[in-house]
């Protein structure tokens, strides 16, 4: 009676072809959403920046040896604010969003019944994380701009790609962690002793090496250091290339790790 | 598109799926089945809750996966093609999967969507659909004010975005109260008539009467009895049955004393069944012995009497 346009095998361009097919869903998603993400993406970066960057930066003369390069506390903190909104932003859309497309809305039950298969859905749903992890992150480093914080425009263009590996680099994980979930009570300590600790303790708003040497080490384990660390030296142009490797190897592990993780957290959740 | 046996489109043999429970004992939930469904068909799964009805219904849908024996959806095996076979089916889940915060019109045209049909195409199908499941008029109202009859035609609806082959329903009108449930009905006799193969569950003896040609009573993951419904109450039922009420907790120790009126006479918790082919005389009968029971019925024999004959116990337990 009716075939699609899809040849429906499981290869990779299927797959890839089957996930925009979800688009025009979250497309409507983001049509209902986007006002109320407007002060979270507009107005709080600019807080931020007055508050503990004019502020608060006002009464920090630390020694610029141990700025990491940054010629000033402004400079220093507006990177490591950046990389943390990214990781905040992805751990408000990996947690209960998804939790309700399983849960309590169940759409993902509903795209499964359709040509589209789990890793189509993943694939789809991280792809809008995304695109949410890129307008945050744009228009943070946008505010910035005015507060003469970047060394160069080069860096903050390759600091804004950085962002979508951050954002990625906890999305998939993370979101993984939730589709195994049976309920949504664990999120709270996700919250308070994963999220909350490493925006406090890894490097954003003052160096690790402030830290005592265990805990420092520790620091420079979490994926938000990497993050903070790698954009920082591209936003107050202070590269150290084989750092930037580790930093990229490492981000990039935890994407790919977390994806086969999710999908098949996803595959035993929803088919069986 | 190619279909290995012409009219078959569902072929099942020897169909089986297991779960691993958290205790590590694995638990089958179907115990090796045989089905075959031919074109234009429509079929029905019947059985209690817990029978395997809806475990074999996803992996007709091609989203759970085999656990053992062979599965044929429209000449296609679903391990390796369930892309192509879900771009064919319909599926019209037990629980609603409706996206209640978007209006009843986005919700068919995103569905769509899923199935990558061009927009345009989208949107003459919603329309059409709309027009179908009578609710033109609700096109933009939010899903979360619909009545649960509305919501269920609009999940048909849904199912019938990509003009399927084959359409699976899963319990299409529990729920509803009796005026939906005829709307749906009708609905689904219309798509019958269209030439629609229909595979349905419902542990509803009504409706397996109304709308399967065929059907098969599973229990316990197996498959007790197949055939049309007809046939099924001639071959595990008398042509009547008489019921009789009795005072509460009477009916086991009544039981012998009309035992040899009918042809097999069954205890339910609230009355006695007594099957016979001329239930007027079984009645008279009864009278005579000088039981007087509180109320009496003489009716059809019905799908529910085969079920109770071949399980033992009620549909709904």
């Amino acid at each position: 009676m009716s075939s699609t346009a899809d040849d429906g095998s499981g290869a990779l361009p299927g797959t890839l072809i089957r996930a925009t097919w979800v688009t025009d869903y979250w497309l409507t998603v983001y049509k209902r959403t986007w006002k109320g993400t407007v002060i979270s993406s507009f107005v709080t970066p600019l807080l931020y920046i007055v508050a503990m960057g004019v502020l608060l930066g006002g009464f920090i003369k630390g020694d610029p040896a141990k700025l990491e390069g940054a010629t000033s506390y402004l400079s220093f903190v507006a990177p490591g604010m950046v990389a943390a909104q990214a990781m905040t932003t992805v751990f408000g859309e990996v947690t209960y969003p998804v939790m309700g497309m399983i849960k309590w809305h169940r759409t993902y039950f509903g795209m499964i019944a359709t040509p589209l298969g789990i890793p189509e859905v993943i694939l789809a749903h991280l792809g809008f994380v995304l695109f949410r992890v890129a307008t945050v992150c744009a228009v943070f480093l946008l505010v910035m701009t005015p507060f003469g914080v970047f060394e160069s425009l080069g860096g903050v263009v390759i600091a804004f790609f950085a962002q979508l590996l951050i954002g990625m680099a906890f999305a998939v994980p993370i979101y993984a962690f939730t589709v195994g979930l049976k309920d949504e009570s664990a999120f709270a300590l996700v919250f308070r002793l994963g999220m909350i600790p490493m925006f406090l303790f890894s490097g954003a708003f003052f160096p690790v090496s402030n830290l005592d040497a265990p805990m420092e080490a520790f620091a420079k384990v979490t994926p938000l250091w990497h993050g903070v660390d790698l954009t920082r030296m591209l936003t107050v142009g202070n590269i150290d290339g084989p750092m930037v490797l580790v930093h990229v190897v490492y981000l990039s592990a935890l994407v790919v790790l977390g994806w086969f993780w999710a999908v098949r957290r996803l595959t035993r959740r929803l088919t069986d | 598109m190619t279909v290995s046996s012409d009219t078959s489109m569902i072929h099942a043999v020897g169909l089986r799926k297991s779960f691993g429970s958290k205790s590590g004992e694995t638990v089958e939930a179907v115990c090796g089945i045989d089905v075959d469904v031919r074109r234009g068909e429509s079929f029905g799964f019947l059985g209690p809750n817990g029978a395997g009805k809806s475990s074999t219904m996803r992996m007709i849908a091609a989203v759970s996966p085999i656990s053992g024996g062979s599965l044929r959806i429209l000449g296609m095996d679903p391990a390796t093609q369930g892309p192509q076979i879900r771009a064919r089916i319909g599926v019209c889940p037990q629980e609603d999967t409706l996206d209640t915060e978007l209006n009843v019109r986005d919700n068919l045209y995103i569905y769509g969507r899923y199935f990558g049909l061009p927009r345009a195409e989208v949107r003459s199908r919603t329309d059409e659909l709309l027009e179908f499941v009578q609710l033109t008029e609700k096109a933009k109202a939010k899903v979360e004010d619909l009545s649960g009859g509305m919501k269920r035609r609009l999940t048909i609806a849904r199912s019938l975005i990509n003009k399927p082959d084959l359409l699976l329903l899963d319990e299409p009108t529990t729920g509803l109260d009796p005026q939906a449930r005829h709307v749906v009905w009708d609905r689904l006799f219309r798509l019958k008539q269209q030439g629609v193969t229909l595979v349905l569950t419902t542990h509803y003896m009504d409706e397996a009467e109304q709308l399967c040609d065929r059907l098969v009573v599973m229990d316990k993951g197996v498959i007790a009895a197949e055939g049309s419904p007809l046939e099924l109450i001639r071959a595990y039922s008398t042509r009547e049955v008489v019921e009789l009420r009795f005072g509460i907790g009477e009916h086991e120790e009544i039981a012998p004393k009309v035992e040899d009126l009918a042809e097999r006479v069954e205890v339910l918790p609230d009355r006695l069944l007594l099957y016979s082919s001329d239930g007027e005389e079984t009645l008279a009968k009864v009278h005579e012995r000088g039981l007087d029971p509180i109320a009496s019925l003489v009716r059809r024999s019905t799908l529910e009497d085969v079920f109770l004959r071949l399980t033992g116990r009620t549909l709904v337990d």
